[in-house]
């Protein structure tokens, strides 16, 4: 059996759960609200049926060339969790997952317009990236217990600080009352730069022949646009950018005007952000930092190397042991610690893809 | 006088090191600073930063910026004498904040908890007002059930006409964070012992050849103590590519002269002797080495034997009179698309092949390539079978090496870090107030509460002790 078909319709339905969640904001239509949760929970389903497939088809694969290997080994080497596309796709579900037990807890649908579009911009970007979604055998700096558990940890982490992240963007929309104040314009100028980056991506897919699709990622990224060899080109595409970052910040704020009416208070939105980096803090520092460092030591014997991908997570975590610290013991509420958990979360990205794309280093193997 | 000014200076020092604000400050520092190591190349060739940095600077300018970056530390910063500072300034903030505010979080925990009036009840944070047509008795009874239940265990207070209840539960939540805190100074620790008491370094064994030393550096060794030998290293592909599947090496590690351990390590999984470990690294190829091949036989219906030949060595399929002769190999053989011509398409042992020319008695010889990966090849006319086994002798492992007596006490402080992080987090200290006041027939009850974190569950968590209490009094009362 073939996990590709779920993987689609899953994929399917958050893009159309993502629509139907901005009709609900918009008409404050109950029974669109009751659909697009319907169609997250359906896209839900058949992602979780699509990746037991893949997790019994992988398993079958490294038996079929590790025919010694015993059950919970195999298991364990066979989790999808294993490359760039794995990773991304069991973001989408964590993601999800995190946001319909959001939207059950607190009986309020509207988050879902903030979260599902990061969940469409992941799948988006898979399928830009031209990443291999075949699977593929494991190198042997992979084969290691601490994969599925290093791995599953920190997706789980950077699942919880999207949520906040989507409840901090919401959040900077319903409190800015005027597009002047300075958090609102750091908030939107970084969503901006999320889009730009991808519809940059979109338009290198669209430019490229589907055998350089593959090589995209690591040669190909934005070169049809803001790194064009033509600068001309370049300098089109930087003046459309920041003509788009512009009329980001300009309509941005008439959400507002959407969003005041609904029931999202900015308590709510202010107690899901701080309590997504609550559960988000101990899954990353335990999962990414600590057993990546024990993987590390067990592989290499080195427990830290300081090399990017390592450096990365630490930043990140100081963001957040900065969002923590700042909001407990240094008194900072509202958009200054809105603008830390966007902040922080850009770092995850930063850790997870722009340290592949960007820099390089031992997670080299990781963007396969 | 002049000791009162001196303690104030001290205490205003004490004061700043303690501060939420130099916290705040450090960890933007830290957070910022490690960014420019990430994309500086660290410990590297300064051509390739000087490459890195004519993109940024233009050629003319990036020798200059160079030499700037190097004189920050730029190169090796995580080392510098800087972003040390900076790390030192962390751990005495972690500890300093740590001494200043936990003699106040004893105090907290370690204060007895007292009975409170009805009003002072009232003025909690989570708060109940509830009557009951029951006696004081029955109502008191049922709170000391329910709160028992919920693991509380509860004090009381009788005075004439009211009963003062009084519980907290998990007050010592309160030190996780104290915990996490110390875990860090203890990784910290660690990594000081590992830097002074440890070493990191490689080795690289060609096959059948064994060491003393290791390396930190082309032209610093370091005895190791014992003897490690390297029997053989090889590299597995999976069937039919070039995607290693495994490299693993044969360790055996020689003291006085006897043979103590012997160990296949391969990639996460190391051999450990006498505190120090060797990975499996890298690999490579000895330029010039001369290897044996080791071929096995089998003669048609015969038993299979393994040969150990040179190049030029002759040989016979025993029982046949067919001679052989290696006279060609190749490392990763591959037929050129264009010429047609066989080549090498890499000089690691990914394809390795042998060309053996066969003289039969008759006279009329013929050379045929045998390929290890492809078993099929070595079958030769007749029905006997001439397999490639390896070519030993020319790859070398590469290991690193490392001793790291620290690393103990970091896995213990990542399980402290670990636990003190979920109680921290998910755990919370609580405290319940209940008065209950009446005679026989109604009481009045105030039941008010207060909790360190998360507000919204244990108020739900009072309405439930509330709603279990009401229920069972009117269960009573139905009998």
């Amino acid at each position: 059996m073939n996990s590709s078909l779920f993987f689609d319709i899953s994929a399917g339905a958050y893009i159309a759960a993502m629509i139907t969640y901005v009709i609900y904001l918009v008409l404050r239509n109950h029974t669109a609200g009751l659909v697009a949760s319907g169609i997250t929970i359906f896209g839900f389903v058949s992602q979780t049926i699509a990746l037991v497939i893949r997790w019994i088809n992988s398993y079958d694969f490294w038996m079929s060339s590790h025919p010694m290997s015993g059950v919970v080994e195999a298991l364990l080497r066979a989790a999808p969790l294993r490359n760039l596309y794995e990773s991304l796709i069991f973001f989408v579900w964590s993601l999800i997952l995190a946001h319909i037990l959001v939207e059950f807890k607190y009986k309020n649908r509207s988050l879902g317009a903030f979260v599902t579009p990061i969940a469409a911009m992941a799948l988006l970007f898979i399928d830009i990236s031209g990443t291999t979604k075949e699977i593929q055998p494991l190198i042997p700096a992979l084969q290691s217990n601490w994969l599925l558990f290093h791995v599953l940890l920190s997706f789980l982490g950077y699942a919880a600080f999207g949520v906040s992240f989507g409840a901090a963007a919401a959040y900077l929309i319903v409190v800015t009352e005027s597009k002047k104040e300075i958090p609102y314009i750091i908030g939107s100028v970084i969503i901006s730069i999320f889009i730009i980056v991808l519809i940059g991506m979109g338009i290198d897919f669209l430019s490229l022949s589907s055998a350089e699709r593959a090589q995209l990622i690591q040669s190909h990224f934005l070169k049809s646009t803001l790194r064009s060899e033509s600068g001309g080109v370049a300098a089109l595409s930087w003046v459309l950018s920041l003509a788009f970052v512009f009329a980001v910040w300009q309509v941005g704020l008439r959400l507002k005007s959407v969003l005041g009416s609904l029931n999202l208070t900015h308590t709510m939105l202010d107690e899901i952000e701080y309590k997504s980096i609550a559960v988000g803090f101990p899954l990353f520092t335990i999962g990414g930092l600590i057993m990546g460092a024990i993987w590390a030591n067990s592989a290499w014997g080195k427990y830290w190397t300081w090399d990017p991908k390592e450096t990365w997570s630490l930043i990140t975590w100081f963001v957040y042991a900065l969002y923590l610290h700042a909001r407990f013991v240094g008194g900072w509420r509202g958009k200054r610690v809105a603008i830390l958990s966007i902040i922080g979360f850009v770092a995850v990205i930063f850790t997870y893809l722009g340290v592949n794309l960007v820099l390089s280093g031992l997670h080299a193997y990781g963007s396969g | 006088m002049e000791n009162k000014e001196k303690k104030d200076i001290f205490e205003s020092i004490w004061d700043f090191l303690a501060s939420v604000k130099l916290a705040i400050f450090v960890l933007i520092i830290l957070a910022l600073s490690s960014i420019i190591g990430t994309i500086v190349e660290q410990k590297a060739e300064p051509a390739q930063n000087l490459a890195l940095l004519s993109k940024f600077f233009g050629d003319s300018a990036a020798p200059t910026v160079y030499n700037i970056f190097a004189k920050l530390g730029f190169m090796d910063m995580y080392g510098s004498w800087w972003f040390t500072s900076f790390l030192v300034i962390f751990s005495v903030n972690l500890i300093v904040c740590s001494i200043d505010r936990f003699p106040k979080t004893w105090r907290i925990i370690k204060t007895p908890q007292k009975p409170l009036s009805a009003n002072a009840i009232k003025s909690m944070p989570v708060k109940k007002e509830l009557t009951f047509k029951v006696g004081l008795n029955t109502v008191k009874d049922e709170f000391l059930n329910v709160l028992k239940s919920s693991r509380y265990h509860v004090s009381e207070a009788t005075e004439e006409g009211s009963v003062r209840l009084y519980t907290q539960k998990g007050r010592y939540a309160r030190l996780a964070v104290y915990v996490v805190h110390l875990s860090i100074i203890l990784i910290f620790i660690g990594a000081i012992i590992g830097i002074r008491y440890g070493f990191k370094g490689y080795l690289n064994l060609p096959e059948g050849s064994s060491s003393n030393v290791l390396y930190e550096s082309p032209t610093k060794s370091i005895p190791l103590g014992f003897t490690v030998k390297c029997n053989w290293y090889e590299t597995e592909y999976y069937d039919g590519s070039d995607t290693p599947k495994e490299f693993h090496s044969e360790l055996v590690v020689i003291e006085d002269g006897r043979e103590v351990l012997k160990k296949i390590i391969e990639v996460n999984d190391p051999l450990t002797y006498k505190g120090i470990t060797f990975f499996q690294s890298n690999y490579g190829i000895m330029p010039n080495a001369v290897g044996q091949f080791a071929i096995d036989i089998t003669p048609a219906g015969g038993q299979e034997k393994r040969l150990w030949l040179k190049f030029g060595d002759i040989f016979e399929i025993p029982g046949t009179g067919i001679r052989g002769r290696i006279h060609d190999f190749s490392p990763a053989l591959t037929r050129d698309r264009n010429t047609g011509r066989l080549t090498s398409y890499s000089e690691n042992m990914v394809n390795p092949a042998v060309a053996i020319e066969f003289m039969p008695p008759d006279g009329n010889s013929f050379t045929g390539w045998i390929l290890k990966r492809y078993p099929e090849t070595s079958k030769i006319p007749g029905g006997h079978s001439v397999k490639l086994g390896d070519y030993w002798g020319v790859e070398y492992t590469g290991l690193q090496v490392s001793k790291d007596p620290g690393v103990w006490l970091i896995y213990l402080a990542s399980v402290l870090m670990c636990i003190s992080l979920y109680i921290c987090f998910f755990m919370s200290s609580k405290k319940i107030w209940i008065e209950i006041t009446g005679d026989r027939k109604a009481v009045s009850v105030a039941v008010g509460g207060s909790t360190n974190r998360n507000r919204l569950n244990f108020e739900s968590e009072i309405d439930r002790i509330v709603a279990h209490v009401s229920e069972a009094i009117e269960g009573r009362s139905k009998k």
